[in-house]
């Protein structure tokens, strides 16, 4: 079978799988967002307990295997009655991982805003919050999306591992589509250039135009 | 803190806008303030000089409120700022109770500190805005008023980053007047703009001083234009006041002699 007439037997395949890996990736993000904000900014809370709560996330999320979350989240909660479906604990380990690295982006992304910002705003009688949304956070922004676009392709691929709880995505049916037919290099070589356009094709752009939409609407660079 | 010493408020016949009494900033085992005791009255310009490291910048952000002070009270137009009343006694003033006191207060910036991501229109009308809840077409009518008294109407949708360092600066004037603070704060406004673009922004700090009603404490290093323009002058010197007095006097016949050092070491340097 020639590659060609391999891609067009499998190609129905592949394209489900890829559909499955873009869902998980986007609520993957989605979830690593929410995470992220949540974390980063408890972490930075001058309220200790709130603090705390924000570096343990951090620190259990970050310091261990996201494949061992995955299995705790999918086989070891149902035994304290938390049962999810595979999809659900897929998407839910991977945001909740990759949203941990996302807290310290974000951290990183508030704390190199010159603190004569906040002084300014402060001047001006500005409560905390106000000063966070309106003259800090938006400065903050611009200067964590380039990292927050290595995240994502990282979060990507990241979702790899969801087949390993069965999830039909991009990874698992290239795995079952090379068990029915034994062409590895052609199973395996499909994927990784199907990841690799998602990657380079749909999320580095993606950012890329992010970032030139919101320089212009700031107005820095 | 015993507080016994310092008054609820201040009252009587003239109270100051100002007031510094006994005031003591700490950074570890460095005293940048000594007790410091300063009076300002409504509508007067005092001109603060002194050497690098005197404590000059403590006190405008002090009086500002963008830091805590360890010992006395600073009171603004006779009421505490960096304290309030609390049954009878005077506590650690809460965040709420210094932002209402801040309002009062507009200040200026060495480096300006526009917000970079507005324009300059967008810079002045931001606290009116979210602080003071104006509806944007009155902050707009009242920020673009105080573009024109700075002389940069025609530059209101700039962003910071394409005005020059004079422009920059008179926005923040303008930012800070939108609040309409009874008190300005300028510390070493001139300090980061070429020599010949300082005149524009010291032209707009005379209008304000000769054409508003404001009290204005100026941290600056151009001896000619603190002469000029101050009713007051105070040298500081080691996080106290060494000496003060009329711009004639302590120009010419200082009293002091780390005055006269000061003085004839800046003078020379011009
Ligand atoms: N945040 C700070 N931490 C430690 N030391 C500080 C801090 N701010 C100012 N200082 C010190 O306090 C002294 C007075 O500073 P400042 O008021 O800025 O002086 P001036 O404006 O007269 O040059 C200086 O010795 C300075 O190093
Ligand atoms: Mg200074």
């Amino acid at each position: 079978m020639s590659y060609l007439e391999f891609l067009y037997k499998y190609a129905p395949s592949f394209l489900n799988g890829a559909v499955v890996t873009l869902e998980q990736t986007a609520l993957g993000t989605l979830l690593a967002v929410i995470v992220a904000l949540i974390m980063g900014f408890m972490k930075m809370s001058s309220f200790i307990p709130v603090r705390w709560v924000g570096i343990v996330y951090i620190e259990i999320f970050r310091g261990t295997s996201l494949l061992v979350q995955m299995y705790w989240i999918f086989f070891v909660l149902p035994l304290f009655g938390i049962t999810l479906g595979k999809f659900e604990a897929g998407f839910l380990a991977v945001g909740l991982n990759l949203g941990a690295y996302g807290a310290e982006l974000v951290r990183g992304g508030v704390q190199s805003v010159p603190r004569s910002q906040y002084e300014a705003a402060t001047a001006l009688g500005m409560h905390p919050f106000t000063r966070m949304r309106r003259v800090i956070f938006p400065q903050a922004l611009l200067n964590m999306l380039p990292p927050w676009g290595n995240l994502l392709i990282e979060l990507l691929k990241a979702t790899a591992l969801v087949a390993l709880i069965s999830v039909a995505d991009l990874m698992f049916v290239s795995k079952q589509i090379n068990m029915s037919t034994f062409l590895s290099a052609q199973a395996f070589g499909t994927a990784l250039i199907i990841y690799y356009i998602i990657a380079r094709g749909i999320i580095t752009p993606g950012m890329r135009g992010l970032e030139c939409k919101l320089a212009k609407k700031l107005s820095i660079g | 803190m015993s507080n016994e010493s310092f008054p609820l408020k201040l009252e009587g016949g003239d109270v100051p806008m100002v007031r510094f009494d006994r005031v003591t900033k700490q950074y570890g085992d460095l005293t940048v303030l000594d007790s410091l005791d300063l009076d300002v009255k409504a509508n007067e310009m005092v001109a603060i000089i002194g050497p690098s490291g005197s404590g000059k910048t403590t006190v405008l952000r002090m009086l500002m409120g963008l830091e805590l002070i360890d010992e006395g009270v600073i009171y603004v137009d006779g009421q505490p700022m960096t304290h309030m009343e609390k049954n009878g006694r005077l506590v650690r003033a809460g965040q709420k109770y210094l932002r209402r006191m801040r309002s009062s207060i507009g200040m200026v910036f060495q480096q300006f500190n526009l917000f970079p991501h507005m324009t300059a229109l967008q810079n002045c009308m931001e606290a009116p805005v979210q602080v003071l809840g104006l509806s944007r077409k009155e902050a707009r009518e009242r920020s673009l008023e105080l573009l024109k008294l700075v002389g940069l109407d025609d530059k209101m949708d700039q962003y910071p980053a394409r005005l020059s360092g004079g422009q920059q600066q008179r926005v923040a004037i303008a930012r800070a007047l939108a609040m309409r603070p009874k008190i300005m704060l300028f510390d070493e406004v001139t300090s980061a703009l070429d020599p010949e673009i300082v005149g524009e922004v010291t032209q707009v700090i005379r209008k304000l001083h000769d054409e508003h009603s404001l009290t204005m404490l100026m941290v600056t290093h151009q001896m000619g234009f603190a002469r000029d323009i101050s009713d007051r002058v105070c040298f500081f010197y080691e996080g106290k006041i060494a000496e003060q007095g009329s711009p004639e006097q302590l120009f010419d016949n200082p009293r002091n002699e780390r005055t006269a050092m000061f003085l004839s070491a800046v003078l020379e340097a011009d």
